[in-house]
Formats: C-alpha cells, sequence, structure tokens
C-alpha cells in the first residue's frame, strides 16, 4: 500500500458531509475530500498529499445531475466527464464545453474522474479552468455558513488552489448554452494524447457588422493559473476575420503573457510560441464556425 | 490510526465480504485479497492502464480506485472475460492470439478491458476510434500495430452474422 494510513467516510448526505467538513476542521484534522480520485489518488500515492481522513462525496443524492435551467446549463460536481461528454444537451447546447472534456485526460480516467473534480483540483494545465474563463462559469460551493456563488474569474486562485474553503464543498458548476452564431475553438499541444497539455488556447467570439466582436480567449498549461488573453481579445475586437489579423491577434497575446512556466518538456519561450500558434488557430476556427453558424 | 471497513463486492458475478483498510486500492484488493493476479500494476498512478478493470459497466484504473470505494459495486476483471460454463477464451482474447495483439503480455489484461468496452458501445469502431479508446493504455513490445489488427479482428467476429 502507497499512500499512507488515513481513515475514511462517505456520508449519504450534503448537510452532514458539511457538518464532518466543519467538525474535522475545527478538531484540527488534515481532511480531503474525494471525488473521482483521478487526481487525488496519484498524489496519496506519492505521499504529495498525507491526510488523516478522506471524505467521499459518492452517496451523497443530487451531485451527479445535470440538466438546462433558465439558458444555463447545470452540471452537478459529481457528474463524470465520462457522463458530460456523452450528454447531447452539452454536445449540442455548449460544443466548447464539450470539446474541452474529450481533451481531458483518457476514456478510463473520464469514467471515474468527476467535472467538479476537475474545478476543485484546479490544474493550470488543465481544460477547464480555461474554458470556465471564456464562458463566464459559475461554481456553486455549499459549505456550513449556506452557499455562495463563485464566479470564474475569482475562483482560480493559484497552482492548484481556488477559493474554496477547506470546508465547503463545490456542488455544481453552470455555464451558459452558446448563443447561435457564437464561433468557438479549443486546441492544445500535449506529449501524447490524454496528457496534460504543455499549452492551450479556448477561444469564443461572434462576428457583425464585417467584423469580429466579443472575442473571449484563454490560454492553460502556461501561468500558475488559466489566463484570460485580453491582449489578444483587443486586437480582434472591430476587425475584420482574416488571416492577418488573427496572426497580430495571437501574437499581442502570446506578448502580453506573463513568464510561463519552464519545466523538462517545454521551455518558457517554446510555451509561449505555443500559445501563439494555437491562438492564431483557434482564431481562425471560430470564425469559420461563427460564419457558418449565422448561415 | 485508521479503522478498517467491512465491504461487499461482487467480482466476476461472486460476492465477496471483506475487512480492508481505507488505502487499499482496488488493484492491491483484487490481486493480494482476492488473490486474482490477472489485474496487471504498472505505474500505479494512473498512466499506463495495465490494471484497468470494469467498474459498474465501466472500465476504470483500480490502481486510482479504493477498495471502499467500490463496496456495493459489479467489478470484472480479466478473469471474468472467459466463458463461465465453457471456459473457453473470450472472443476478444481469442482475437489478441491470433493476430499476435500481446508479446510479454504484462500490459494484455488492460487492454482486453478497454476494447470489451469499447466493443460494447461501439461495435464497428473506426480505426481512429479504436486508438482513442486504447489511448490511455502503453504497450512496451508490440509497437501498437498488431494490437489493433487484434481489435478489428474481435470487432469483425463479434459481429453478428
Ligand atoms: C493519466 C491522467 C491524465 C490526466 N489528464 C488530464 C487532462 O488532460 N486534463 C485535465 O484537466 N485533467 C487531467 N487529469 C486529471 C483528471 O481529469 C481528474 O479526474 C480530475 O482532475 C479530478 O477529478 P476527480 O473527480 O478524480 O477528483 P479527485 O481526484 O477525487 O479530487 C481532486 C481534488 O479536488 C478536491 N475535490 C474533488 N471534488 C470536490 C468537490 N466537489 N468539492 C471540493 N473539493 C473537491 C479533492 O479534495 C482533491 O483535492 C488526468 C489524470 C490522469 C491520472
Ligand atoms: S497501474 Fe494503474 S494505470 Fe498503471
Ligand atoms: S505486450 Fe509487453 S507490454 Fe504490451
Amino acid at each position: 500500500m502507497k499512500p499512507a494510513a488515513f481513515d475514511y467516510l462517505a456520508p449519504s448526505t450534503l448537510a452532514e458531509a458539511v457538518a464532518l467538513l466543519a467538525r474535522y476542521e475545527r478538531e484540527g484534522t488534515d481532511v480531503k475530500i474525494i471525488a473521482g480520485g483521478q487526481s487525488l489518488m496519484p498524489m496519496l500515492a506519492m505521499r504529495v498529499a498525507r491526510p488523516e481522513l478522506l471524505i467521499d462525496l459518492r452517496r451523497i443524492p443530487g451531485l451527479d445531475a445535470l440538466h438546462e435551467e433558465a439558458g444555463q446549463i447545470v452540471i452537478g460536481a459529481m457528474v463524470s466527464k465520462r457522463c458530460a461528454e456523452d450528454s447531447a444537451l452539452i454536445r449540442d447546447r455548449q460544443p466548447l464545453f464539450h470539446a474541452a472534456t474529450q481533451l481531458v485526460a483518457h476514456l478510463q480516467i473520464r469514467n471515474r474522474g468527476s467535472v467538479g473534480g476537475s474545478f476543485a483540483h484546479a490544474d493550470p494545465a488543465s481544460e477547464y479552468p480555461a474554458v470556465a474563463l471564456v464562458l463566464d462559469m459559475e461554481m456553486k460551493a455549499v459549505g456550513s455558513a449556506g452557499e455562495r456563488v463563485i464566479p470564474a474569474a475569482d475562483f482560480f486562485v493559484t497552482y492548484m488552489t481556488t477559493s474554496l474553503a477547506p470546508t465547503e464543498i463545490l456542488t455544481e458548476v453552470r455555464m451558459p448554452v452558446m448563443p447561435a452564431g457564437t464561433g468557438w475553438a479549443i486546441k492544445e499541444i500535449s506529449r501524447r494524447r490524454g496528457d496534460l497539455a504543455l499549452a492551450g488556447v479556448a477561444v469564443t467570439l461572434r462576428l457583425g457588422g464585417g467584423v469580429c466582436r466579443e472575442t473571449r480567449m484563454a490560454a492553460f498549461g502556461v501561468n500558475p493559473t488559466a489566463v484570460r488573453l485580453t491582449a489578444g481579445e483587443d486586437a480582434l475586437n472591430g476587425q475584420p476575420p482574416d488571416p492577418a489579423v488573427f496572426a497580430r491577434a495571437a501574437a499581442a497575446a502570446a506578448n502580453a503573457l506573463h513568464e510561463p512556466m519552464s519545466c523538462i518538456h517545454a521551455s518558457s519561450e517554446y510555451r509561449r510560441h505555443l500559445v501563439k500558434t494555437l491562438a492564431e488557430r483557434c482564431l481562425a476556427q471560430a470564425v469559420e464556425r461563427a460564419g457558418r453558424s449565422a448561415a | 490510526m485508521s479503522t478498517t471497513q467491512r465491504i461487499r463486492v461482487t467480482v466476476n458475478g461472486e460476492a465477496h465480504e471483506r475487512e480492508v483498510e481505507p488505502r487499499l486500492t482496488l488493484s492491491e484488493f483484487l490481486r493480494h485479497e482476492l488473490r486474482l493476479g490477472g489485474t496487471h500494476v504498472g505505474c500505479e498512478h494512473g498512466i499506463c492502464g495495465a490494471c484497468n478493470v470494469m467498474i459498474d459497466g465501466r472500465v476504470a484504473r483500480s490502481c486510482l480506485t479504493l477498495a471502499v470505494q467500490v463496496d456495493g459495486a459489479q467489478v470484472t476483471t480479466v478473469e471474468g472475460l472467459r466463458d463461465r460454463e465453457t471456459g473457453a477464451l473470450h472472443p476478444i482474447q481469442q482475437a489478441f492470439i491470433d493476430a499476435h495483439g500481446l508479446q510479454c503480455g504484462f500490459c494484455t489484461p488492460g487492454f482486453l478491458m478497454s476494447t470489451l468496452e469499447l466493443l460494447r458501445d461501439n461495435p464497428a469502431p473506426s480505426d481512429d476510434q479504436i486508438r482513442h479508446a486504447l489511448g490511455g493504455n502503453l504497450c512496451r513490445c508490440t509497437g501498437y500495430q498488431s494490437i489493433l489488427a487484434a481489435v478489428r479482428l474481435a470487432a469483425a467476429r463479434l459481429q453478428p452474422h
């Protein structure tokens, strides 16, 4: 057994789980929530995390719901990525989130890994936080003081850190349905299919009066959290959708990045280069999709 | 220290009840508690896919799952693929033999389980769909081409005539 010893509880209601988290926090016990375990288990095996107690969310009813509500798609935190991938609602009504889900890990990991777990884990190379920034997603958290809704822009704090309190449970994520006429794209470079990305870019935009509008662009895998590429957005908005403009906007986005991270697989400069190339390709594809969806 | 927990798991159709430490992984439970050595363990952190088993109808990493998390679940391992009456190999296993889809065989149980789910959900997959479904399984021996051929052969044999 590679992980250090821990206790394990699987409460059967959300209220019970919240009460347990609050109680053990007061007592100073090191508690971790476990969802699909697809990120936590490797951390336990490597003893990067050594909690004294795991609280499993798997028995809590309602956390696996997935539905549309007042123009928003609501995904329960314990919905598996495989369910999100197989959902016709997500595929048809929010294709960017659908495409991002298919880029996350391998099928066998998506079968168990939860949607909520990816947001709570906040890996800087994960596709989801970038998509959350582009789509202005919202996270619903429940703690002993009640529930609150956190906008994506305030949710991701830094490398593997969110604004969730240790006693809070992420219960659902919400995103708007993609409006008709929106163009979108997500692209990444990873060493093997299913690996975390070395760098990636997600985009949505609209066309109107012969120019690009409402462009939202974010990069992942380059900084401690996913980042909005506002310099690229500004360079594109109001400009005609042509390749020279895409190249200029992509370069502006890449140049404005804070020093990207560096590892044995990709230097900081290479990551910056990838953001430029991927942004340019994403913009071209998003414009093409916007044109098609408007036609 | 950690308190053991009582779990009930159905593995390959047989119900088992055991007292386990919470940190025991499903792969360790299968191999050490139930003595089902067919589920192989390569990396123990989710990369190689050798430990893939079916949990409630979905293939998953048994090294990234705790035994306590499968309390009440149905698990199928490579040992459960054989026909229970006749003992005959599963058509997917036979296709791996016939198409040389293995050399040392270490990775094979994981590939078989991934293939089982793929062909259940998509009986006539394209090569790209096969590559996608098996992208989470590593093989150090075959170079993958013969594995693709084995999956194609299994799909053809499993097609209703
Ligand atoms: C080989 C491999 C490749 C991968 N590739 C990718 C990839 O390309 N892109 C990607 O994005 N991810 C990737 N992952 C990570 C995978 O997507 C995980 O499933 C996901 O990050 C975590 O989801 P989980 O349900 O397994 O969470 P767990 O592992 O159970 O938990 C992860 C963390 O989140 C916390 N947590 C979980 N749920 C909640 C909740 N509801 N409320 C509060 N806290 C919570 C836990 O305490 C823990 O700290 C990969 C993993 C592996 C093993
Ligand atoms: S041993 Fe489980 S994925 Fe390698
Ligand atoms: S046959 Fe040896 S690892 Fe695949």
